[in-house]
């Protein structure tokens, strides 16, 4: 989920960029120089992994994974998520410089609220673990797309219909993020358990 | 497949001072972010084409690039000009479209083109690799940096690792559709990316550790400031000064 340049007003631009810095400050913090080269690599996994596209019916969605990447980097999310944003700026100009700030807010923001209210679910037993992980997911771009909507209405009030339009027109993704974040995590917990502990 | 699609070339642009085009990117994005008057706006438009046509790109794939990245602003064009309050100009049906509505939309469209084609001719034409050097000399944080180089460096990496489980499922045959078992397979293929990842990341980070890596990066590449870079610094500096007066400057 992306704002585009040229849409925010300079206050919610600013705000966003303000509060950005704030998070990766936060999050490089709490990376240690050792785990850059495990994080950078992570973050290169999500960053392919978002480009996977999943067919809805006649359409397509590509996979947002917020919620999995609160879930497995805590705080660090904020950097990691910058990063690959960055990329995408470059290799395919989804998102600039300016709205940079605000797109890191999205989409990071929701992934370090999932990573604290859903990680206690995430170690319990399977159905409580599989319920978390659905509702990380969920939340994760539902979170998203109320930040995305909040930062339009911020801009003026004319942007209110396209807000209401643009969460709308996300519960499907919600839905099947969710349902991803969910066998996501079944598989890990499965295959790597300690990976869910990162963070 | 992922490609740096712009970053090779040889061009005026591509021979500039890295760090000099970050920063101009940089500037004339926020400023023109933050345009409200048609005149400056439609001066950002005709710098960015001014810079497109320096870097010589092909203008067939910029186009093209152009298209994906305007999903959001048709978005807005198709819900803003009937819901913006003002003077009506087109009617369809019960909708009403106002003046303000389709100005606001017209503002956005050029605001956000002249940014992503700026975008597309200063930055999009280095590799990551040099803009992580230029981020460096600009004094980022380091680890930040670092986390850009090390993604950059395993992004093709990763993708080569999916494209060989995209494959293997095929193989599989694996058909996508909409389904819970599409969604169980897309979720397992993701989950087991991220466990190659995590091991490929504990392999790299030992094989780094065996040849010294203290937990720091250490930047070789210096960038040299060449006299054609001034000139340059200079027509950028005088072009945002004009953007910036035929936005500010008191109406005659």
């Amino acid at each position: 989920m992306h704002i585009s340049e040229g849409v925010l007003s300079a206050p919610v631009l600013a705000g966003g960029a303000a509060f950005a810095v704030a998070g990766i400050a936060v999050g490089l913090k709490k990376l240690d120089n050792n785990r850059i080269p495990q994080a950078g690599i992570l973050a290169a996994a999500f960053f392919v992994a978002s480009l996977v596209h999943v067919p809805i019916g006649p359409s397509s969605m590509h996979l947002i994974l917020n919620g999995i990447v609160g879930l497995l980097m805590g705080w660090a999310a904020f950097p990691v998520i910058a990063v690959a944003l960055v990329l995408q700026a470059i290799l395919f100009q989804f998102g600039g410089i300016t709205s940079l700030g605000v797109n890191t807010i999205i989409m990071a923001g929701p992934a370090v609220l999932g990573y604290y209210l859903f990680t206690p679910f995430i170690a319990r037993g399977h159905t409580t673990a599989m319920a978390g992980a659905f509702a990380c997911g969920f939340t994760a771009v539902l979170v998203s797309a109320l930040i995305a909507a909040a930062a339009l209405m911020l801009t003026g009030e004319a942007f209110l219909e396209v807000s209401a339009a643009l969460v709308a027109a996300h519960i499907v993704v919600m839905i099947i993020e969710g349902i991803i974040t969910m066998f996501c995590v079944a598989f890990l917990k499965k295959v790597q358990p300690s990976m869910l502990s990162i963070g | 497949m992922l490609s740096e699609t712009f970053a090779f070339g040889d061009s005026a642009i591509h021979r500039l001072d890295p760090r000099l085009r970050v920063v101009f990117a940089g500037l004339l994005s926020i400023l023109t972010a933050i345009l409200n008057r048609f005149p400056a706006v439609i001066f950002a438009v005709f710098l960015a084409l001014v810079l497109i046509g320096a870097s010589r790109l092909p203008v067939r794939q910029v186009l093209a690039r152009l298209a994906v990245v305007n999903g959001l602003v048709l978005f807005i064009w198709l819900i803003l000009p009937w819901t913006f309050e003002g003077t009506p100009v087109v009617e369809i049906g019960p909708l009403v479209g106002s003046w303000e509505g389709i100005r606001l939309c017209a503002l956005i469209t050029l605001k956000s083109n002249a940014i992503i084609l700026a975008l597309i001719a200063l930055v999009a034409t280095m590799p990551v690799a040099t803009l992580g050097y230029a981020l460096h000399h600009l004094h980022l944080p380091d680890k930040l940096v670092y986390l850009l180089l090390m993604t950059y460096r395993y992004i093709f990496v990763i993708e080569t690792e999916y494209q060989q489980l995209a494959r293997a499922a095929r193989i599989r045959c694996f058909k996508p559709g909409t389904n819970l078992h599409t969604y169980k397979t897309y979720a397992y293929m993701v989950g087991m990316l991220f466990v190659r990842a995590s091991a490929r990341a504990q392999r790299v980070h030992q094989a780094m550790v065996c040849r010294g890596f203290s937990g720091k990066f250490y930047c070789l590449h210096e960038f040299a400031f060449k006299s054609s870079d001034w000139a340059w610094s200079s027509a950028m500096g005088i072009s945002l000064i004009v953007l910036g007066g035929l936005e500010w400057a008191p109406i005659v």
